[in-house]
């Protein structure tokens, strides 16, 4: 990597006495997968272009809850939850960006009752706003002229917070052709990973959730399915690599689009 | 007179006998659990007059919802015609309305005639649906035996209830030809949009007395479909005529992604993280220990169960679940009708046997698997799909709460992620120490 991520944290921002404009939630996915990181990086990349005066919570950080709520563990729910929130007011933390759907919902929806007031936004929100406000160009762009790009709407986007348009903006800032699979928007189907199903078996059935979906993706003729969320990524992956096309498509969170395309 | 007396009695015992049921139906929904839905009036009013009143989510299919709508404004403007049933029924009159409205009672009368008559289309395209034609969600494993004969039940008295307004009506037109209708001293036409043809063709051929008779066969037909429908609504899938306008009021305004925060745990985790708490402090005197999650209808809120009771059993919930789809056990539309079956088994043993009995049933485990609760992802399709605002994922969630909570049930990888987000604050065993190396690899 020619130019070194510049990735300051809460407490070197606290300490030099500065204050972000808006905290990166990284969340574990982004963290700790290696897929889900090289998406964490492209965030931070464009971030980082635009100028923009972020910090993330480093060690600080913790799992915000939201597996284990949808397993039906409250308990260890709110215990995260709370710990969480105790950090982010103690950094006085008014607006947070997250790459992830389940970081965004929970964070946005489910923290304020228990304490924690931010505003909350999906990274492709965010990139929405950098290029509306010409602070990102994609004058670098070209690399997805006129190819076929599909976008898988995470369920926790898309119906559970009725983001639709931002990350199809994104998609066709890229000049490319963005092709709605049958089943979009409101109508869209999960990848299967969703309400911690991606932390165990299916239950017996007679085809995988993701299989079903990449079959959707591939109708398109898209060569490349583009997601909003770490979760989404693996399981379309894993959904093509069954079909083995993995030569043919490649997946890719909208934030890596708009980083390649800007050249970052 | 007798006829008045036979009329006011239908009418006592069809009225007496609904809102007896209705009440049964009212206790059974308050057994649930309270939740506040009282807030933003003005946001439900519109919701209630988009989704229930203008079928908004209906048209995401614009077939079935054309079609539906007919049998629906039909069935909304026959009321009117209901009205002069009920005066006539009481006074011993005929047409009473039809000397003071004039014209207006023509347009009126043709107007349900012939929302009748679309209604009758749209019927009997749904039986061909339902019974010939092969779709998948009508033929799921929860449809078999009652749920697939009540949908025909009511499809048929539909039917029956059509032919009894143009046996009425027609009968009643060839009498007026003939100068014989008790509307009237004189002869002519009412002039009505379909029933004047059928008077003049179908019933042309028959005597008066004939006519007579089949005119009140229809009338007393009529009136007795309507009370025999009303009787049925509570039995059945079809209740969501009326319940869809309370059920789509109630909705929940908040985005789908969010889930309850349960306050009970919330007071809880409040306890461990606080320092300063009192853990021997005794709870209030009137603290009732509620159970956490739901293992039966009475854990669920209100809302669920009236969700429960307003379920037609549509199954676009279903059709639209991915679990459903790729073969797995769970159907969202199963979870409302397990429900609501429960819920009737649990009313009735609590009116017949008192409050404190016990059938040694419960909703999960006797009508809903722990392998259905598992299955689901939390993508809120069926939530999105419902056209009455039905939310079967609240139901999924309280029962994993159950299972989780108070039963430590669950698939065996799930109490893996639960340990590592405990221990090391992710799903996955890694050290929280290194959450930020991404930044340093390539």
């Amino acid at each position: 990597m020619e130019n070194r991520l510049n990735v300051p944290t809460m407490a070197e921002m606290m300490a030099k006495g500065e204050t972000p404009d808006i905290l990166f939630w990284v969340g574990c996915s982004g963290s700790f997968d290696d897929r889900a990181k090289k998406i964490t990086k492209a965030v931070v990349k464009i971030l980082n272009a635009c100028n923009v005066k972020f910090a993330v919570l480093g060690t600080e950080e913790s799992c915000n809850g939201d597996p284990a709520k949808r397993a039906g563990n409250e308990f260890t729910f709110q215990m995260q939850a709370m710990m969480n929130i105790q950090v982010l007011n103690g950094y006085e933390v008014k607006r947070i960006v997250t790459a992830c759907p389940h970081c965004f919902n929970t964070l946005k929806n489910e923290y304020p009752e228990l304490g924690g007031n931010y505003e909350v936004i999906h990274h492709t929100q965010l990139i929405q706003d950098l290029i509306n406000t010409g602070k990102l160009g994609l004058e670098g762009g070209g690399t997805f002229k006129g190819k076929k790009i599909t976008f898988h709407d995470p369920c926790y986007l898309g119906r559970g917070n009725d983001i639709y348009e931002a990350p199809r903006f994104l998609v066709e800032k890229l000049d490319a052709e963005l092709v709605e699979m049958k089943r979009c928007k409101t109508n869209g189907l999960c990848c299967g990973a969703g309400g911690a199903q991606m932390f165990k078996e299916a239950e017996p059935g007679n085809k995988e959730v993701n299989v079903e979906r990449t079959e959707d993706a591939l109708e398109t003729q898209a060569t490349i399915i583009a997601t909003g969320c770490p979760f989404c990524n693996t399981m379309m992956t894993d959904g093509v690599k069954n079909f083995n096309k993995e030569g043919e498509i490649q997946v890719l969170d909208v934030a890596e689009l708009i980083a390649t395309a800007a050249d970052l | 007179m007798v006829s008045i007396i036979l009329f006011a009695l239908l009418a006592v015992l069809g009225i007496g006998f609904f809102t007896w049921n209705i009440l049964k139906v009212r206790q059974n929904i308050l057994f649930g659990r309270d939740v506040n839905r009282s807030d933003n009036k003005a946001e439900r009013w519109r919701v209630m007059m988009l989704v229930a009143l203008g079928q908004k989510k209906m048209f995401t299919r614009p077939i079935p919802a054309i079609l539906h709508l007919f049998i629906y404004v039909a069935f909304v403007i026959t009321q009117i015609e209901l009205i002069e049933i009920f005066v006539d029924g009481l006074s011993g009159h005929h047409r009473i309305f039809r000397e003071s409205l004039g014209g207006f009672y023509t347009f009126i009368i043709s107007f349900i005639e012939t929302l009748s008559v679309l209604a009758l289309v749209a019927t009997v395209i749904f039986l061909t649906r339902r019974n010939i034609l092969h779709i998948a969600r009508f033929k799921k494993i929860e449809m078999k035996g009652f749920p697939t004969r009540d949908a025909n039940t009511i499809l048929v008295m539909e039917i029956i209830l059509v032919t009894c307004i143009f046996t009425m009506n027609g009968a009643d037109e060839a009498l007026y030809l003939q100068g014989a209708s008790h509307a009237s001293e004189a002869s002519g036409s009412f002039g009505f949009l379909f029933s004047s043809w059928l008077g003049q063709s179908v019933f042309s051929g028959f005597d008066a007395e004939t006519l007579h008779t089949l005119e009140r066969i229809g009338w007393w037909g009529h009136i007795f479909m309507v009370f025999a429908f009303l009787n049925y609504l509570p039995y059945s899938k079809h209740f969501h005529i009326l319940l869809a306008f309370p059920n789509t009021y109630y909705s929940n305004l908040e985005k789908k992604g969010k889930f309850t925060n349960m306050a009970s745990v919330t007071a809880e985790v409040q306890l461990m993280l606080d320092p300063n708490a009192d853990p021997y402090a005794a709870p209030p005197v009137d603290a009732e220990p509620q159970r956490f999650g739901a293992k039966d209808v009475t854990d669920l809120t209100w809302k669920n169960l009236l969700d429960a009771y307003t379920c037609t059993e549509c199954g676009r919930c279903t059709a639209a679940c991915p679990a459903n789809q790729t073969g797995k056990l769970l159907s969202p539309r199963k979870i409302m009708m397990d429900t609501r079956d429960r819920l009737m088994e649990y009313g009735d043993n609590y009116r017949k046997h008192g409050k404190d009995y016990q059938d040694g049933k419960s909703l999960i485990g006797d009508y809903i698997k722990e392998e259905e609760v598992w299955a689901c992802t939390s993508c809120n399709a069926c939530v999105q799909e419902c056209p009455v605002n039905i939310d079967p994922l609240a139901i999924i969630v309280d029962l994993r709460r159950y299972l989780v909570m108070e039963e430590s049930k669950m698939p065996v990888e799930l109490t893996g992620m639960l340990t590592n987000i405990e221990n090391n604050g992710a799903p996955w065993q890694f050290s929280p120490a290194d959450r930020l190396n991404w930044k340093d690899e390539n």
